[in-house]
């Protein structure tokens, strides 16, 4: 992911043409006096796509944005190509989850779905297949008859995971998708997610809850106040946060000599042992520099390396950084 | 079938399951039904020998009254008012109207699709109304009132006052579909209209023809003198004829509802959060 106008990488790491891609051109969008982005470019390639900030951040606003709800004060859009001001275009190539807990009166989970394939100029049939194939996705076929209203929480959020994607959208963009389900709906719209991710589809996500989408993210839009604060793979965006040393724990039989070597060596700013003792979680400011050193002594020393991952590159890791705060909980 | 029949079609199956049976709309259908009720204790009380003598001639005056000053002034108003300005208003109050808005449908043909339910719905309470409340008023005359009906002038009056609550429908359900896109609250369009449609009689005769009521007015079969004082104030102007005043306001709705689809291709979905 990039700056819109410089191309961008997929996820597998392959060049993504302009027309496949989401992009915002100096794209900004004020409420009156109020702030709702500014300013921002980007480039967003297929693949699940994190949204990640605090309430007020401009998530809602991006993605309003992408669904050509709402219009930029300035600025420009395309969504594969598509400018969002020509809906009869943009919408058969979006599809989109609101926020909202709320439901056209009167209508059953099935009529939810069929009712708005019609208006997509389905035929009949055509439309009864892709409710029945949508509500059976989200495992809402058996309730298919019984109104949305009198649905659970988590059930009416299916109907509208399910009416989202009823049309085979390219684009599918949730807005909080994961509020209301039980931990097993929330892992199996993860899972759903993640699928979508694969088949090539642009997935835009925003979510309070950090260690679940960070899981499936392919990229991560980092927002802060209206502003871009940091985009693209978690680990790359790991990389740029310079000032905070990266945390690595390595799992290993002597971790009491390893620290010993890496602190002589100078390329460590901090070691905790493991409370296990056969692991060591370490700081450094130069992982590459430190992966070379690593090497070395387990070449001089026969050290036993069991595992070695790094501790700190999780969205939740990363938002801390760069926005403060407690991720997990915002 | 094409796309965009089609289209409205899903628009206009989607909007009448919420219009014609709407709970929180119940005081539109008080409004409509309330006359018929009054019609219906007229003709019960008229087959009673207490009841005072009266003709088929003062019935239909009465109806004319309670036409004019009941069915155009205040309730086909404010149904069309409840109705109409809810289309848009009410979905987004409920946050509903994204829905329409993710789907690939012209603009233009959602506000047609709505403004077709939303007619259906008026024209069923209203004109259906009024002409049950016709048909009843004079009932307890028996068959001196089938008479009026099928050989007087009482099936031409019958089809006047149908039509004209059906253009009322039109024309008032195309102002209020459109201030429903403009304004939160429908209670100041529909202030500021009501106001000026009230003060037609005492308005010049030019301003007088900017109004609906003053087109229908001129189609009733029965015309209601102002009484004394305020008659002195009263303007009169040259009354359009009939192959006028139908195109005309036909025009007027069709020209505010193309103004409403262009503005809805502009609208946001913003519900305030």
């Amino acid at each position: 992911m990039s700056a819109a106008g410089n191309g961008a990488m997929s996820a597998t790491g392959n060049a993504v043409p302009q027309e496949k891609m989401i992009t915002f051109a100096n794209v900004s969008r004020f409420y009156g006096e109020v702030l709702g982005i500014n300013n921002v470019s980007l480039a967003i390639p297929p693949g699940v796509t994190s949204l990640v900030g605090p309430n007020g951040s401009g998530k809602t606003t991006l993605m309003n944005l992408m669904a050509g709800l709402i219009h930029p004060s300035q600025g420009e859009i395309r969504v594969l190509g598509i400018p969002p001001e020509e809906p009869e275009r943009l919408c058969r190539a979006v599809g989109y989850c609101a926020q909202f807990d709320a439901y056209p009166k009167g209508l059953t989970g099935y009529q939810f779905i069929y009712s708005f394939l019609r208006m997509f100029g389905f035929s009949h049939e055509d439309s009864d297949r892709r409710t029945l194939e949508s509500l059976e996705t989200v495992g809402l076929v058996e309730a298919r008859n019984r109104p949305v209203a009198a649905y659970s929480k988590g059930m009416r959020q299916r109907a509208k995971l399910a009416q989202a994607t009823a049309h085979d959208p390219q684009v599918v963009i949730l807005d909080e998708p994961l509020n209301g389900l039980d931990p097993l709906a929330r892992a199996e719209a993860i899972a759903l997610f993640e699928k979508w991710g694969k088949m090539g589809r642009h997935v835009i996500v925003s979510s309070h809850i950090l260690h679940e989408v960070d899981r499936i993210s392919d990229q991560v839009i980092l927002l802060s106040q209206g502003y871009v604060v940091a985009e693209g793979q978690i680990q790359s965006v790991r990389g740029e946060v310079k000032d905070q040393p990266m945390q690595i724990l390595v799992r290993c039989d002597q971790p009491g000599q390893l620290a010993a070597q890496l602190f002589a060596q100078g390329k460590v700013v901090e070691c905790k042992l493991h409370t296990d003792g056969r692991g060591l979680l370490l700081r450094t400011t130069d992982a590459d520099a430190f992966y070379l050193l690593l090497n070395r002594i387990v070449m001089d020393t026969g050290l036993v390396i069991e595992s070695i991952a790094p501790a700190d590159d999780d969205v939740n890791s990363v938002y801390q950084y760069l926005i403060g705060g407690e991720g997990a909980t915002i | 079938m094409n796309l965009w029949m089609r289209q409205v079609g899903g628009v206009l199956r989607l909007e009448l399951k919420k219009t014609l049976v709407s709970r929180r709309g119940w005081w539109v259908y008080l409004l409509a039904l309330g006359p018929v009720g009054l019609s219906l204790m007229h003709w019960l009380m008229g087959m009673s020998a207490t009841f005072g003598h009266h003709s088929i001639g003062e019935d239909s005056l009465v109806f004319a009254g309670l036409f004019h000053f009941y069915y155009l002034r205040l309730g086909i108003f404010f149904g069309c008012v409840g109705i109409f300005s809810n289309l848009f208003r009410g979905e987004m109050l409920e946050k509903t109207l994204h829905y329409y808005y993710m789907t690939p449908l012209r603009r233009e043909l959602l506000v047609a699709g709505k403004y077709l339910a939303g007619l259906i719905t008026a024209i069923l309470l209203f004109a259906g109304s009024t002409a049950l409340s016709f048909l009843m008023l004079g009932r307890h005359f028996g068959a001196a009132y089938t008479d009026y009906i099928l050989h007087g002038p009482g099936l031409s009056q019958f089809g006047s006052y149908v039509l004209v609550a059906t253009l009322a429908c039109v024309g008032y359900g195309a102002v209020f579909l459109m201030s429903g896109l403009f304004f939160r609250n429908p209670m100041i369009p529909a202030a500021v209209v009501m106001v000026w449609e009230n003060l037609n009689p005492f308005l010049p005769s030019v301003l007088k023809k900017v109004s609906v009521i003053f087109y229908l007015k001129n189609l009733c079969p029965v015309e209601i003198p102002i009484p004394p004082p305020f008659n002195v104030m009263v303007v009169d102007a040259d009354p359009t004829p009939f192959w006028i005043a139908v195109p005309g306001l036909l025009a007027l709705s069709i020209i505010l509802l193309i103004y409403a689809g262009l503005s809805a291709r502009q609208t946001e979905i913003n519900y305030g959060e």
